[in-house]
């Protein structure tokens, strides 16, 4: 007994052995409760709100792209029914015109994508449709940057970004929906 | 020699593991930090759908979050089948989204207000009309900058 009471003095540091397995539980429970979340997504810059709709009447009719996404989720490209996968291809050329064709933008600068919907239209095929002419954008950007700077357009410096921005302004206007197909 | 002999045992000692723990307690710390809790829990389904022009959204406190969906199991009974509209932690009315853009706006610092995006996490089979509405009150309130929550195209 006395011998035992001895002992417990001499070695009085706290046992620290079973530190591992603690840390370890709480690492376990950690990596198991928590999601690393990564949010990404489409980056859309609205306009400002104003009281009255802009006036696409007054523009030159060629250098609008009209695009009408219905109820049934179906496209109408400047009054011809057109297949999402055919979609960024048309807009490119029509942004582009590379055959200087009348009925296509004058320059890209000019350029104005209009984006009709119905409150019907899934956002789904809604979201498709923007990802589409966005994904047209880039590749123009991409092109333009690489015949300018030799690089590809998200490598460049800040003020060759603009420069090529400037060029190829991305202008997408939004009309206010039609109340097809709401539930 | 007996000493010796000892000794010559004692060649191969056991690995030493007292260090075992700081290195884990490393590794913890490293999970407390990088890791972020959902601070609020989905009450509408949202599946987000796939696109291929995607933009990261790196700083988490100038982020705010709407959620459009249908009232997920339970919550159907009581808000129905409509796809509704979630903020914080409550399926909420249109008419409060300018309180809650404020809220979140108060808790940043000035110069980074311009830079708040909002993060629109709505269910691909959601209907186009309730969204419509809600980005209407967001260029109302002056948030102009928002992200179509979106996944990774996959390639079929």
């Amino acid at each position: 007994m006395f011998k035992s009471g001895k002992k417990s003095r001499l070695s009085n540091e706290v046992n620290a052995s079973s530190m591992a397995d603690i840390a370890f539980l709480l690492l376990i429970f950690f990596l198991v409760t928590t999601t690393i979340l990564e949010d990404k997504g489409v980056l859309v810059l609205l306009p400002p709100w104003s009281e009255e709709e802009p006036d696409i009447q007054k523009l030159n009719e060629r250098n609008v792209y009209g695009i009408l996404v219905n109820a049934n989720n179906q496209l109408l490209v400047r009054n011809e029914p057109m297949r999402i996968d055919q979609l960024k291809e048309n807009t490119k050329k029509f942004i582009s015109n590379p055959n200087n064709q009348p009925n296509l933008a004058e320059t890209p600068k000019k350029a104005i994508i209009s984006l009709k919907h119905d409150r019907g239209t899934k956002y789904e095929a809604y979201l498709a449709v923007y990802n589409e002419i966005k994904a047209a954008y880039r590749e123009l950007r991409d092109t333009e940057a690489e015949a300018e700077y030799g690089r590809k357009y998200e490598y460049l410096a800040r003020w060759q970004r603009d420069s090529i921005r400037s060029a190829i302004p991305l202008i997408i206007s939004e009309a206010e929906p039609t109340d097809f197909g709401e539930e | 020699m007996a000493r010796f002999g000892k000794k010559k045992g004692k060649e191969m000692p056991a690995i030493s593991t007292a260090s075992l723990p700081d290195i884990i307690f490393m590794l913890l710390f490293f999970f407390m930090v990088v890791t972020v809790m959902r601070e609020s829990e989905a009450l509408v389904k949202v599946i987000t759908p796939q696109a291929s022009e995607l933009t990261k959204l790196e700083r988490k406190s100038l982020v705010n979050t709407i959620l459009i969906g249908q009232p997920s199991g339970k919550y159907r009974d009581i808000y129905g089948t409509k796809p509704r509209m979630q903020l914080n932690d409550k399926i909420a009315e249109l008419n409060e989204i300018p309180l809650f853009l404020q809220q979140h706006k108060e808790g940043v610092p000035e110069p980074q207000r311009g830079a708040i995006t909002t993060s629109m996490r709505i269910d691909g089979d959601v209907t186009m009309g309730i969204v419509q509405d809600v980005k209407q009150r967001l260029r109302k309130a002056g948030q102009l900058k928002i992200n179509y929550s979106a996944k990774t195209k996959t390639e079929e």
